[in-house]
């Protein structure tokens, strides 16, 4: 990580390390358009993307997590599943003792967000967020774990 | 109903010698025009101008390369089909949708199945977990299909059916339902989609590796070209190809090289070219560039006319002719404001049907929400019925050939499809089936939507594409939308109707027909319909009957690539 001199070296220990997000989709869903577009937003913003990609399970993910030091979870969900599938992610990171923030992103109904925050979910992400909003919501996590 | 007297106004005086191949292209549309049938109608303007069923230079509508249209007549004998897709819940709640959009004056069914179906997973299989009837219908076995259509004449209504990594187990149970109902396989008309390789290409619901997927699709071309001559056993798909990122001309040139693939796949099996092609169709999305989406559909007909017959031998008229399917592009309606949803949506579906589409199905404008509530589909049929009964855009046959822009946009488009179809016959040593397979396994297929999605959408976030109510013109949003609510007890319901059906049936007989199945699943040589037939009338579950294919074929992953 250092630099072509002795000071950059320095300098990288006093700046913030680059946020590290796990990027997955969780379940049978298989649209990852919107997760791929993601992974490279967040990318060109500087954070660390760790991309698992389809049909991962809780553990599968909470394993990369703890591989990868991860700062925050993002789910993609786009066919119903959010309100069985966010919240069981949650309780699967807190079963570990950790308090990984999990950002879900995808199509979900308004009416769903709420049920969604009380089961801790950190934030969700819709249909044409815009790149910064979504680096903006992934530092936010990755901030309040911190 | 009379033609006007002179049918190609411009044209036919300075072509009056008999001839002149002008002169014979317009005697040979002129008598399949007479010979074809003709809707009730008045093919005039709204001022009372009589119009002439086509214009321009030939090739005419019905004639090769079929760049204008497959049929002389084209929508003045029959409009498109409206072909609405729906699913949702058990059986029991689609089968009441299906119901409503036939009573609306739908003309055709598609069925929706949610994603453990889709996966060739039952209900209660670990990976269900919230999703059993969530985006679609649930079935898992006979008896869920039997539902699903209940009170439903199968010998007097065209269904399609949306299902790739299972199809062949759906297929055989919509036949054994026929047949309890009294409609034997000879009669069902419709579609089955499929087409298992745009799955590993976009849309990913794949179970078994490309090879002996493929070999599934054969299996379902030559049992349905043996077996139910009013039966498509293949749609090959680029709407899951765009929706998944690509562009207009990535669609169109990954769409036809899986249609020529399956060609190849199919001969190899030992089928004939003309026994099989007819039977083939296509589904294109229909996206927000106008005049773009009009130029795929003209350069998808020419091209696959003239690789059938070219490439592939086919001598057989309908072996030339590109029908398909067209549904409004899902991926370009905004969550925000959705209303304007219903503009974009009547947009595409006009682009469609100048484009010359044989079947349609329009979004509903909840679409960026939600599943449709009833209220949105039917205004999605609707805007089909305002285009097909008040905008005159029925009258003339391909009424933009002749415009110097389409037909520029239609070469271009062509052009560059060629491209792709030269690469991969390289990557195939000269087959386009192998080519494929390649593409999939080095990642070209996915890599190339991945790049067209992540360009498009920095585009979007740069302002320099404008989509309104997104990027600008954003206010007026009041969040109001009212959206459809899947009942939280669909999955309990369905768990327990599936708990019911596999305690009622004879054990053994399963087994013993599973056993079957694996046996000759392991043997290349054998179409293993009839085997999955029966499977599904001693009611075996979609999830055993793919188990024990999975045990023969294995599974496949695809490697994680950004």
């Amino acid at each position: 990580m250092s630099g072509p001199d002795g000071d950059a070296a320095g300098a990288e220990t006093e700046r913030r390390q680059p946020v590290r997000v796990v990027l997955a989709k969780l379940g049978l869903d298989g649209h990852d358009r919107g997760l791929k577009v993601v992974a490279r937003m967040l990318r060109d913003a500087g954070l660390e993307v760790i991309y698992l990609g389809l049909r991962q399970t809780t553990e599968s993910i909470l394993l990369a997590v703890e591989q990868e030091d991860a700062d925050v979870i993002g789910l993609s969900i786009h066919n119903g599943g959010h309100l069985t599938l966010a919240p069981r992610m949650v309780e699967a990171v807190r079963a570990t003792g950790t308090d990984v923030p999990v950002v879900v992103g995808g199509i979900v109904p308004d009416v769903d967000l709420e049920r969604l925050a009380e089961a801790g979910v950190f934030a969700v992400l819709g249909p044409g967020a815009s790149a910064a909003e979504v680096a903006r919501t992934v530092r936010a996590a990755a901030a309040r774990r911190a | 109903m009379s033609l006007p007297d002179n049918p190609f106004p411009g044209g036919a005086e300075s072509h009056d010698d008999e001839d002149s191949p002008r002169a014979r292209a317009e005697a040979q549309w002129r008598a399949a025009f007479e010979a074809a049938p003709l809707r009730d109608g008045t093919f005039e303007t709204m001022s009372g101008i009589p119009l002439a069923a086509v214009h321009g230079d030939p090739p005419y509508p019905g004639q090769f390369p079929y760049t204008r249209g497959i049929y002389p007549s084209m929508y003045r004998s029959r409009l498109w089909t409206m072909r609405l897709f729906a699913g949702m819940g058990t059986a029991a709640d689609t089968n009441q949708r299906f119901k409503r959009l036939l009573e609306a004056g739908g003309t055709g069914l598609s069925t929706a199945f949610d994603m453990p179906t889709l996966m060739g997973r039952d209900s209660d299989h670990p990976w269900a977990v919230g999703e059993v009837g969530r985006a679609g219908v649930a079935v898992d076995t006979i008896a869920d299909m039997e539902d699903l259509f209940a009170g439903i004449d199968l010998g007097g209504v065209s269904t399609s059916m949306t299902i790739n990594g299972p199809a062949n187990i759906l297929m055989a149970m919509y036949i054994v339902t026929g047949e309890r109902g009294g409609t034997e396989r000879a009669r069902l008309s419709g579609t089955i989609q499929n087409d298992i390789l745009k799955e590993y290409q976009a849309q990913k619901e794949y179970i078994f590796p490309p090879r002996p997927s493929v070999r599934l699709v054969t299996d379902l071309i030559g049992f349905t070209t043996a077996e139910m001559p009013r039966w498509h056993p293949v749609s090959i798909s680029g709407y899951h190809i765009r929706e998944a990122g690509s562009t207009a001309a990535q669609e169109l040139a990954f769409t036809l090289a899986n249609g020529f693939a399956y060609v190849e796949a199919a001969m190899a099996a030992g089928l004939d070219v003309d026994d099989f092609a007819g039977r083939l169709s296509f589904f294109f999305n229909s996206h927000i560039d106008f005049f773009e989406e009009i130029g795929k559909y003209r350069a998808a007909r020419r091209i696959w006319a003239r690789w059938m017959r070219e490439r592939y031998g086919a001598r057989q008229e309908r072996s030339l002719q590109l029908r398909f399917h067209t549904q409004t592009a899902g991926v370009s309606l905004t969550a925000q404001q959705p209303e304007v949803n219903i503009a974009r949506v009547a947009t595409q579906a006009l682009a469609a049907v100048l484009g010359g589409t044989q079947s349609l199905h329009t979004d509903s404008y909840d679409e960026a929400l939600a599943l449709p509530t009833e209220r949105a589909a039917r205004i999605a049929l609707r805007t089909q019925q305002v285009i097909a009964h008040e905008t005159g855009a029925t009258n003339v046959a391909d009424p933009l050939g002749g415009s110097a822009y389409v037909e520029w946009m239609t070469d271009e488009m062509e052009r560059r499809a060629t491209e792709v179809f030269d690469h991969l016959d390289k990557l195939g040593e000269g087959s386009i089936l192998e080519g494929v397979y390649e593409g999939i396994a080095n990642g070209y297929f996915v890599g190339e939507i991945a790049d067209s999605a992540y360009r498009f959408e920095r585009e979007v976030n740069a302002g320099q594409r404008i989509i309104v109510g997104v990027n600008a013109h954003t206010t007026g949003d009041d969040g109001e939308t009212p959206t459809l609510y899947i009942a939280d007890d669909v999955e309990d319901q369905q768990l327990a109707r599936l708990a019911e059906a596999k305690q009622r049936r004879d054990g053994g007989a399963v087994v013993a027909a599973l056993e079957r199945l694996a046996a000759d699943a392991a043997d290349p040589t054998v179409n293993l319909m009839e085997p999955i037939i029966d499977c599904v009338r001693v009611e075996a579950t979609e999830g055993e009957i793919v188990n024990a294919l999975e045990g023969v074929f294995g599974t496949y992953t695809e490697p994680a690539v950004v």
